[in-house]
Parts: C-alpha cells; structure tokens; sequence
C-alpha cells in the first residue's frame, strides 16, 4: 500500500492535508482490510482442521481399513469406502472424458470465431454487413452462445438431477437394455439399466462440468497470440492445421489446467449424482450397474446418522476434501503458469 | 505440404528457372476434394455440431421445466405449505421463504468481508505475499465441494447448537459464496481507471477516502455483479443445506416467532425430497419448485450480467 504523502499547499480553503482524525481511521481501514485477508487464510485453515478434528477419532479408531473395506453397515458398525472411491474416480473420469471433448469443441467454435463469421458472411450476401444496426449483430450472436454456454452452469445441481431422473433415464434405458442384450458380455455392459445408474449420472456429470471447460479453454485459446496464428496462415495451412499444429499445442497448459479443474468440479458434484447414481456399494466396470460416490454417500447418510457414523462420515469427508484439494491446487498452478507463460510468448 | 500430387499436373513452367516451379499448385486449390480441405471441413462441422448438442440440454431442461411445472403453477402452490404424502394440494410457500432467508443471511454476513479483502486484494502490489497467498485460497476455494461447505457447517454449528437449524445453512451457504465475491471485487476495483485513483491521491486524499469516495462507487456495479452471481449460486445450491438446515414442513418459527434456530425449508432440499417420493403430488410439486428456482437464479443472474455490462461502459 502506498503511503499518502502530505504535500505543502498553497491554499488551504481547496486542499488541506489530512486531519489527526482522518490519518488515524486510514491507517485502521487499512489495517482492518489486512486483517480480514487474514481471516479469510485462517478460514480455510478453520475449515480443514474442523472437518479433520471431527473425523480424528474415527481416523484412529477404523485406520487405513476403511479405505479398502467394501461394507457399510452401521448396525454391524461396519464402515469402508472403497466402492464410494471408486465409483467417484469412475464417474469422474467418464464425464471428464465426455464433458472434455465437446467443452473443448465448444471453445473451438467459440474462440475460432466460426460463428461471428458465418452471420457476417450471411450478412454481407444480403449486403448489410457494413450497416450500422447490423455491424454490431456477429459480435452479438457470439456472446449469445456463450453466455447459453455459461447459462448450463447456472441451472443448480438439483435441477439436472430431477431431469435426470425423469428424462434422461427414460430416455436411454431402452439403448441401454439392447445394448446389454447384444453385447453383455463386454464387461462395460455387463448388466441391465433398472433405473439409476453410473451411465445417466455420468451423462448430467458431464453436462455439469462442460461449461468449465468450455470457459476456461476458450480463455486459453484466446489467449493465444495472433501472430503465430497468422504465421500459420500465411505458411498455407488450412483453419484445422493451424489449430492442431499451432494454437492447441500453445494453450496445451491452459486447455490441462482448464480439464483438472473440471475434474476437481466433477469428484466433488453432490446433488445430481446423490439422485442418479443408485446408491449401491457396488464396484463394478459395468455403466448400466448403480453404484456410488463419496458425495453422494455423505449426502444420502448424514441426515439420520447416529453419533458414531457421523464421526466415520467425517472421515469420509476428509478423505473427499484431500483428493478435491489435491486436484484444485494442481489445477490452479497449472493454469497459473499457463499464464505467465504465454506472457513470454508474447 | 502435401506434395504427393502426381507431378504431371502441375502446370508448365513459364521461366527457365521458374521459383515457383517446386511448389504444388493443385495442391492448394481450395476445393473438398482435397483431403486437406475435405478434413478441414469435416472438423469445422463437427465442431459446430458437437457445440449444437452441448446445448440441446439446456434447451430440455428449460422445455421440461416450463412443461411439467408450469403444469402446476399457480397461486395456491405459491402461498401453501407442503402437503403429507397421498394428500392433494398443497405449495412449498415456506420453501421460498426458507430460501430466502437462508441466502439472506449468507450476502449480509459475506458482502463486507468479500468486498474489503477484494479491497485489500486490488490495492496491494501484485507481489504481496499475502495477497497472492489470499488469492490463490480464494481460488481453491471456488472449486470447493458444496457438500464439505456442508460438512463444515454440521461440524461447526449443528454439532455445537445441537440441532439443525437456518444459521446452519447460511453458514455452510456463505463458505461458498465467499469466493465469487472476493474475486469480482477485485476484478471491478482493478478497472477502475487508474488516473481516478490518481486524481484522488494527487488531491491529498487519504488511501481510506479514494477507497470510499471514488473506487467503491465506481466499482459499485462491478461488486454488484459478483454479489448477484454468488447469490444465484447460493439459491441454488442443495449439499450445504440437506444436512444443515434440515427441511421442515412448516413455517420457520417457534411458539409464534421468527426462530432461525429451527430446522428450515428450502426450494433446493424440497426439490430432492419430493423428487424421489413415490406420490404423483409430490413430484410434481418438485417440478414446479424446480422451475420457480431457475427462474430466481435465471433472474439473479441476468440481473448480474446487465449490471456488468454497465460497468464495462464504464472503462
């Protein structure tokens, strides 16, 4: 911060140096304002330590068991999570997958100016691309599609569950069941779809996490510089060489950055996959079998837990915090330095 | 590039020593029968189509919404309680205001905080390790699962109050709210052209008067925008609430009066219980929920890009 210097003025009835008072309440809000940065540290220190505090006897009591034991019973007092591991890597995984590639091509389209272009070239056949109310329209219609794009994100978790629920699930179940009757002996296909499975949850997954990617990858291809775009132009190569061979490999960083990041939205996606995921402690390769995933599992057994399982619930939580923590910080440093290294190329 | 043209098409050099003589003239016209323009082609429609059906769910969402809960929208549904299963009727008017409430309490108790450390954020230099510090976590923090803004709250406050409670819920709502506002503060401060500040500080104001006098009320819409964003997320949110504030049937009082400390109603819990009743009512009281919940965080959100725009007036 800046000290604010007193400067010696020639007439005081316009401009006076600041008062005792006023110097006094400066140095307080900017003390104060220092201070809540600093609370704001502490808060997310809070938060951890909260949720590891709670769950530590539950650390002590189940130990490293819990990560690899498959029932949970709490009238046997019988806890583990590795289905509700590997159903949340599962699902994650596929919908990054999904999500991934069309988020990805989405940025394309947006950042390649496909869009502003084809309304321009429809404007100037009609011969009004130069007119004033109709200037503006490619810019408008590009920003459109982007804030629709934005608008997936805005529609709540819970929402797409219930569509889910009621339209999608319907909706694929027949492919699902034919597929399984064709080829069940892929073990992807291995059994029937009776209703919520790892399939319709991984196809909300995926609608849920694209408009992160498509975001955050658009800002990295935007980001990258003209010339090497117009250097590759002017090589000869075609609008799909230039982006294979020059614009993806240089927003490389941020197009992985913007996927981590997708990925840590993905493991800790609650609502959505509380409602379509079957809730079964099932480790299975089959998309059509329910399963489950921390979060869905936290959300499903909290309500009516007893003292004992909320306790083994934190330690569940604690175990969803460090890998949603883990892959949030690799994807912030990823995208970080995605940054400062394109200032180089600049 | 691709010079595996058989060379009896090119055409006949003019000059003896042509510089263009090596270059693969057919090979650059511009026509699909070229594999090069052909995979160009290709890719660009797949692109655009692949693009086309990200958005188709959104169109079925808002389709659906409009079809299975406009169904049930009315006025009653709006101003009556729920109803017990195999009854008729009923509305989810306490849900609104649970809701309500709930984000309320959240933004007043978010927004002072936010905005100052946004404050503190956009007026130190970019190296402070404090700041690059309080911005990464805010960072980290945005990508935080809803569900351990949940856990937290239970840990911190259901499990201290001994039972679920509204305040529960604002808790768990403002840990994810935080984030969002903190960085558009900043983002708005940071726009605010510099020779304003600079007129300030050169006029002999103190650092705290240009804070209040010139870059928050320039900002203002700004900070605004990233308010109504967090409050479109928060209306929205389900995980911090489901175990936090509980649901309740009825209004949130006790004995007659207004008692935040009392298990709460929400539009987002109402609509995961309901969802998966087995009684036709229910259900589509959940769509018509759903649909009254959109349109709040559709409407919070549009609010917040509009205020933007102004702001970018502004610069």
């Amino acid at each position: 911060m800046s000290e604010t210097v007193a400067v010696a003025v020639s007439s005081p009835a316009i401009a006076r140096p600041p008062s005792r008072a006023q110097r006094i309440t400066d140095r307080a809000f900017v003390a104060c304002c220092r201070g809540f940065a600093g609370l704001s540290l502490l808060l997310v220190g809070f938060i951890i330590l909260d949720i590891a505090l709670t769950a530590a006897p539950a650390v002590r009591e189940q130990g490293l068991r819990f990560l690899t034991s498959r029932t949970w019973d709490p009238n046997q007092e019988a806890y583990g999570i590795l289905p509700e591991i590997w159903g949340t890597l599962y699902t994650s995984l596929l919908a990054l997958l999904i999500g991934g590639a069309f988020g990805i091509a989405a940025a394309i389209f947006l950042a390649e100016g496909y869009l502003a272009g084809g309304v321009f070239a429809v404007l100037k056949a009609v011969g009004i691309a130069y007119k004033p109310v109709w200037r503006d329209l490619p810019d408008r219609v590009e920003d459109l599609l982007r804030n629709l794009i934005e608008l997936l994100a805005a529609i709540p978790s819970v929402v797409y569950g219930l569509w889910g629920l009621f339209v999608i699930i319907p909706l694929i179940r027949p492919a699902c069941n034919w597929t399984h009757a064709r080829l069940g002996w892929v073990p992807f296909f291995g059994t029937t779809l009776s209703g919520p499975g790892v399939l319709p949850a991984v196809v909300v997954l995926s609608i849920m996490i694209l408009p992160t990617v498509t975001a955050l990858s658009r800002d990295a291809l935007v980001a990258v510089p003209g010339k090497l775009r117009m250097a590759a132009y002017g090589m000869g190569a075609t609008r799909w060489e230039t982006i294979t061979a020059v614009i993806l490999p240089t927003a490389a960083r941020g197009l992985f950055g913007a996927l981590v990041l997708a990925f840590g939205r993905a493991l800790g996606e609650t609502m959505a996959l509380a409602m379509l995921v079957g809730n079964s402690n099932r480790i299975s390769l089959s998309l059509f079998s329910p399963a489950n995933t921390l979060a869905a599992l936290l959300a499903n057994n909290f309500p009516e837990a007893g003292p004992h399982e909320v306790r083994v619930l934190m330690y569940a939580a604690l175990v969803l915090l460090g890998i949603t923590l883990l892959v949030n910080v690799v994807g912030a440093l990823v995208l970080e330095r995605a940054t400062a290294g394109l200032r180089g190329a600049r | 590039m691709s010079s595996d043209t058989a060379p009896s098409r090119r055409p006949q050099p003019i000059l003896d020593n042509d510089p263009f003589a090596h270059v693969d003239f057919p090979g650059l016209e511009k026509s699909l029968r070229r594999p090069r323009t052909l995979v160009n082609a290709l890719l660009s429609g797949l692109v655009a189509l692949m693009t086309a059906l990200a958005l188709a769910p959104l169109l079925s969402v808002v389709i659906m919404l409009f079809w299975r809960g406009g169904k049930k929208l009315s006025l009653a549904v709006l101003t009556h309680l729920p109803p017990a299963p195999l009854e008729e009727g009923g509305g989810f008017a306490n849900a609104i205001l649970g809701t309500g409430v709930m984000v309320g309490l959240a933004t007043l108790t978010v927004v002072p905080f936010g905005v100052l450390i946004g404050v503190f954020l956009a007026e130190s230099p970019l190296e402070s390790r404090l700041a690059q510090a309080v911005r990464f976590a805010a960072k980290v923090l945005t990508g935080f699962p809803s569900i351990l803004a949940g856990v937290f709250a239970y840990g911190s406050v259901v499990l201290a109050t001994g039972g679920f409670s509204a305040l529960a819920g604002a808790v768990g709502l403002s840990v994810l709210m935080i984030p969002t506002v903190i960085l558009t503060a900043e983002d708005a401060i940071r726009m605010v052209p510099a020779r304003m500040r600079e007129a300030a500080l050169g006029m002999g104001a103190t650092h705290t008067q240009t804070v209040w006098m010139v870059l928050l009320p320039t900002a203002l819409p700004g900070i605004l925008t990233g308010i109504m964003l967090a409050v479109a997320r928060a209306c929205g949110e389900t995980a911090p609430l489901v175990f936090t504030a509980l649901f309740s049937n009825y209004w949130i009082t006790s004995g007659g009066r207004f008692d935040i400390m009392q298990p709460t109603a929400s539009l987002a819990v109402l609509i995961y219980n309901f969802a998966g009743m087995p009684f036709p009512n229910q259900v589509e009281l959940a769509w018509a929920a759903a649909l009254v919940l959109v349109l709040l965080v559709l409407a919070a959100n549009l609010a917040g890009q509009a205020l933007s725009r102004r702001q970018r007036g502004l610069s």
